[in-house]
Order: C-alpha cells, then structure tokens, then sequence
C-alpha cells in the first residue's frame, strides 16, 4: 500500500500500465524531462524511455489526432491536454475520428485512447485555466468521459480508461489534485467503467456530483446529518455511460435529489441526470428535482471565481429547499 | 545580413502531354509492359467513376466525388507502396484504394451510404476515407510514430487535396512529422480547386510543395498527370522514409476534370475555356500516345480492357445493388466493443421502431 494523492494515483495507474502492456505510450506538451505541468507523468521517461514518453509540439490539435493514429496502429495512446481551456482543438479529433472509427469501419480500426486533461477551477489559475466543459464530451456518440474524485477512484479508473478498446475522456479534478491522500494498492485492479459510486449511504434526500464538487457535497451532508438529515452522497465517476440505475435506486429511496456540479448550468451534464429522474423516477419524487452549478455566464478570472463555483452554503441551501417542499 | 535559410523546388516529369518521353525514364519504367498495369488501371478507374456518377444521377448512390483528370496521382502512389504501407486517404482517393485491393462493391456501398463499405476486405490497416479536410494527416504520423517505434520498415501515405493545405491539420502534422522524423509521406493531388475557391486564391504561397521546407521535409511538385513521374517520387519519398530519413511532401501537379462532387455544379465558377485546355493534359491519353508510339498497346488492347473493366464493374454493382442494409441495430453494435447498459434501450427502441413500432 502507498499513500498516495489523487494526481499521485494517476501517476501509479500509467506506471502500472505502461509496465504491463508495452503498447501504452503517453504523450503531450511537457510530459518528457518535466514530468508534465502539474507532474502528472514525473519519472515516468527515466523509467520508460522517450519513445514511450513523448514530448509533443505544441500543438493539442496535434495530440489529439497522432493519438489516434497511434490507437489505429496498435499502440494505446494516453495523451494529456495540459488545462481543459485548451483541448477544444484536440475535441475535433474526438468528435470527428476518435468516436467514430471502430463504427464507420465495422470495427476493422479502432481507438483505444486515452484522453487525460486537468479540469475546474479554485486554483487561482489564468485565463482559461478554470472551466468544466465535459457536458460537450458526454454529448458526443462513442466517447466515455470519466472523472475520478479520489486517489483509489483515480487509479482504477484510469487502468480500465487505458484498457478499455475504446477512446475514453478522462478528466481529473485538479483542485483535489494534491486534496487528499489515500492509501491505494498498486495492484492492477480496475474499476468499471459505467458505474456510480455511493460515497455515503443516506435516506432523505440524495446529492449526486462528480470531480471536485464531490468535497463540498460531502461536507454538506455531513452537515446535514448534525442537523438529522441523512443524505445519501453519489459520485457519478462516468458520465457517459450514465449508470442512471444507481442513481434511480437512490431517488426511489429518499425522494429528493439535488444535483451539484462546476460548470455551467444550462446544457451541463446535471440537466441529463433531471432529465433521467424525471424520465424514470417521477413517481418517487416528493420534490423537484434541484440542480446547483456554475453560473451561465464566463468563468471568472481568479478574485471571484469562488463566488462562481458551487459552496457547501449554496448545496446546503438548495438541499433545504428540497427537503422544505411539502 | 546573411542568409540563414534557402531552398528551391523542384518539379519532376518524365513524360510531357503528348506523351513524349523528357529527361530519361526511371528503371522500372523502361520495360514498357511494366507500364501496362498503371494505365488499366487508370481506363479502371475513369470507367468505374463515370459509372459512380451514373448510379447518383439515378438515385442509386449518395453523392460521389469524382477524380476524373486526376487519375495518375492515386495509381501512381498506390503503386509504389507496399502491400504493408498504410494509406491515408481523403475522400477522392478511391482510386488508390482499388489498386490496393479493396474492392469496387465496396467503395460502392460506402458512398451508397453503408458503413460496410469501409470495412475493406484487403489492405485492412488502410483507414477509411477521411471526409473532414486535413484531419487524417496526423492520423498519418501517429500510424507512422507507431511503425517507427515499432522499428517497422513501413511507411504511412496521406494523401489531401489543395485545399486541405491552408488547413492547421495538415501544418501541425507536418510539423509533427518532421520533429519526429515519422516516415510520412504527404501526397496534395492539387486539383487547382477547392470546391470554387482556385489555388490563386487559396494561400499566396508560390508552391505547396515548399510548405514542407518550413517543417524541415523536403517538398517536391510533380507533373500529377504523368503516372511514371508521380510513381517514381512517391517510391523515393517511401525509400527515404523506410531508411529512416524522415517525411516528405509531393505536390502533384493536375487539374479537377469534375464536379468537387456530383453535388456540385463547376460552371457556376469555372471558365470553361480553361475546362477545354486542360483536357488536352490529361494523364490517360498520354500515357495511352506513349504506350501506343512503343508498340506495347493497340486497339484491340484498349476493346479488350474495356470490355473486362465494364464486365466487372457491372458485377460490382448488381452486387452492390442486391446487399440490403445492415439491421437497425448495427448502429449500436459497432459503437464500442461492448454494448453499454445504458444503450441497450435505446437500441432496443430502434429494433421496435424499425419494424413498425411495439403494440403493447
């Protein structure tokens, strides 16, 4: 066992996969002799040589697309985008070939690759260092977006993400990057890959989050429960596929449901989860379904972006509105 | 002042329009019969093109992109690959794919809109067309950081348009390339158009070859209507990735006969004096006056091919015509290895709507 943190975790999960399986290669700006902008893949080029370890121009469109064919050719590509402010050139490739290369050819050619990229704000980062785009990946056909809230999540579900036969997005909170410290084995085994997590079992009401909100939902049901409300806490993990089961099983039981999560709320990814429940579990609700997010408008620069994303007041406001509905 | 950097480039041809022989001819073209194959191929490929256009015409194929007039740059690149290569190709590229092997029914099928249709049959690591402009270069220099890695001596060949030059996925993948010394080869078929916009008007650049000097390649132009030419600078730019020296950019030299498409109406922008003159380039007659002058082909040759051609391509299509379309399923079997939990509603949704919806 080794104590590890969350970005310590995605380190492990690439060690371990790069030792197993010499197809994995890993590549992107900086990733070489730096280790990568927040050291994601420190030590990884003494260990695995520079074929394997590949320092790209800089250039994400470029990353996206030699990733994919790099994946068609045989070899298991895990390219990082340095801040998801910058992988919009990059979504072209997933979007247009990475998503659709095993259907349009009838699975003669496939992708499996690994798109990794730190994403959300409250690191006091630049312009465009902030943002929580993942609604516009889970949109797309063909692509899993995965986003792991712990160092044991981070490691197992980045080995199923890198041996998974298809592209995987996968995008790590990095407010909780270096957060928390958890003792993870190194021992290979994965997580699945279409699975939510319940992070704590509760029944009154259910809050259903992912990434870095994961922390301020969880402290909100902490204080919830001193005020003798059990809440159920639910990390989605992947949000494409969505494993609504859990998350259907859950509202069955507490009939309230507040959905957190960073970006933005129109279109975010927490209006397909409403849309879920109200689709299946409409008869179990004794409240409408609330959602907490980011605001519609530009993520601020960093003197208010804490006033942007989601606090524990603001889960624990809408929470008590839920559980105030007659 | 002093120069820090210079460069010229250099345009190859070995046969002139009329299909006479200028400079000398490389080896393997000197034994005429050799050349036989390369213009069959080509009188194939014109043949299986018109047919393509007549079946959209008819309502039996979606929208085609045609090559006639550009028929020697895909036969002469496919025939100096080998079978381990792989080829890139974009969406007029047909033709390079049917040298390699993959079969008339099948490029029928893809642009008669089933998927099956690039699902080759042969030259299975070839990729499919790509239809999104430039995208698939850097496709090419993964394939090619791969065989690389791999110490494969192979080599990936993307072939683009003109157009598909001014676009930051072809800078960035040669780019790319050339950091990396991958064994690329990028072939521009420059047709002179791109969809309206002429080659005058699509970058101020004098060549596109000389695009590759700034990615630290070598860049070349060839005549794209000679089919000896174009074969024999694609088989040195594959030599010269195979050893290991790193990627290139062929410029091939021709002129968009067609439509961009059968969607397309070429008059709208075209003069069509220009349309006449550039006829008289094309690159079947002229290797036809070359071969024809060397005694290696005559008229009861060309009745033969034609009748061989037509006979195929008529079984390609009552093929093509006779293959029903996948099951509705298919559109969830193939979107991941597995079938995730979450689709299989909607799947199952599409089986009952296919066929005429569920009564319960």
């Amino acid at each position: 066992m080794t104590e590890t943190t969350l970005i310590g975790a995605v380190t492990m999960a690439m060690a371990h996969a790069m030792d197993k399986d010499e197809r994995v290669v890993v590549l992107g700006e900086d990733v070489g002799a730096n280790g990568g902008v927040f050291r994601a893949t420190q030590g990884l080029i003494e260990r695995f040589g520079a074929e394997r370890v590949v320092d790209t121009p800089l250039a994400e469109l470029a990353i996206g697309g030699v990733a994919v064919g790099m994946a068609a050719a045989g070899l298991k590509p895990v390219a990082e985008i340095q801040f998801m402010g910058f992988i919009y050139p990059a979504l072209d490739q997933m979007v247009s070939h990475a998503s659709r290369l095993r259907h349009r050819t009838r699975g003669r050619l496939t992708c499996p690759m690994v798109l990794r990229a730190p994403f959300g704000g409250g690191i006091h980062a630049p312009e465009h260092h902030s943002e929580s785009t993942e609604a516009m990946f889970a949109h797309m056909p063909g692509l899993r977006v995965v986003i792991p809230s712990s160092p044991e999540r981070a490691y197992r579900l980045l080995l199923a993400a890198i041996r998974d036969p298809d592209p995987v997005v996968f995008l790590e909170p990095k407010r909780i990057y270096r957060a928390i410290k958890q003792e993870v084995d190194d021992d290979g085994i994965a997580m699945p890959l279409d699975q939510c997590f319940i992070l704590r079992e509760g029944s009154d009401i259910t809050l259903i989050t992912w990434g870095a909100m994961v922390k301020e939902t969880l402290a909100a049901a902490a204080t919830l429960a001193k005020e003798g409300v059990s809440a159920e806490v639910i990390d989605v993990a992947t949000l494409k596929p969505l494993d609504m089961e859990t998350i259907l099983a859950s509202v069955e039981k507490t009939g309230r449901s507040v959905i957190v999560h960073e970006a933005a709320l129109s279109a975010g990814f927490g209006a397909e989860i409403a849309a879920g429940i109200a689709e299946k579990g409409l008869l179990s609700l004794l409240a409408p379904v609330a959602r907490v997010a980011g605001y519609d408008t530009i993520m601020p620069l960093l003197r208010l972006e804490a006033q942007y994303m989601p606090s524990e007041a603001r889960i624990l406001d809408a929470a008590r509105r839920t559980l105030a509905f007659a | 002042m002093t120069t820090k950097a210079s460069f010229t480039i250099r345009h190859h041809r070995c046969l002139d329009p009329a299909g006479n022989i200028e400079g000398c001819l490389p080896a393997f073209a000197e034994d005429g019969t050799a050349l036989t194959p390369l213009y069959r191929s080509m009188v194939r490929l014109r043949r299986f093109d018109a047919k393509a256009v007549a079946l959209q015409r008819t309502g039996r194929l979606g929208t085609y992109a045609v090559t006639l007039g550009q028929e020697a740059i895909p036969i002469g690149v496919a025939s100096a690959m080998r079978a381990d290569d792989v080829l890139l190709p974009s969406y007029r590229d047909g033709g390079a794919l049917l040298w390699r092997g993959v079969t008339m029914e099948e490029l029928l099928l893809y642009w008669g809109g089933d998927e099956r249709g690039s699902n080759f049959s042969a030259s299975r690591e070839d990729f499919p067309f790509s239809v999104p402009i430039a995208s698939h270069c850097l496709h090419a220099v993964g394939v090619a950081y791969a065989m690389k890695q791999r110490r494969e001596q192979r080599a990936a060949v993307c072939m683009i348009g003109d157009g598909a030059t001014s676009n930051g996925a072809f800078y960035e993948a040669i780019n790319a390339a050339g950091a990396w010394r991958a064994p690329a080869v990028f072939v521009i078929s420059n047709n002179q158009w791109a969809i309206s916009m002429p080659r005058s008007a699509q970058t101020a650049a004098e060549t596109l070859a000389q695009k590759a000097i700034a990615a630290g390649m070598p860049g070349e132009q060839v005549d794209g209507n000679d089919v000896i030419a174009v074969r024999e600078v694609m088989a040195a730019a594959l030599e010269r990735a195979r050893r290991g020296d790193g990627p290139s950019v062929i410029e091939a030299l021709t002129y968009r006969l067609g439509d961009h498409t059968t969607a397309d109406d070429a008059s709208r922008y075209r003069d069509p004096e220009v349309l006449k003159a550039a006829w008289a380039e094309e690159p079947i007659a002229r290797l036809r006056a070359y071969l024809v002058d060397q005694g290696h082909w005559n008229e009861a040759d060309e009745k033969r091919l034609i009748g061989e051609i037509d006979e195929e391509i008529e079984a390609a299509v009552a093929c093509y015509l006779a293959t029903p379309p996948q099951p509705v399923s298919t559109m969830f079997d193939y979107l991941h290895a597995e079938l995730p939990k979450s689709l299989e509603e909607q799947r199952q949704a599409a089986i009952d709507a296919a066929s005429g919806g569920r009564h319960d």
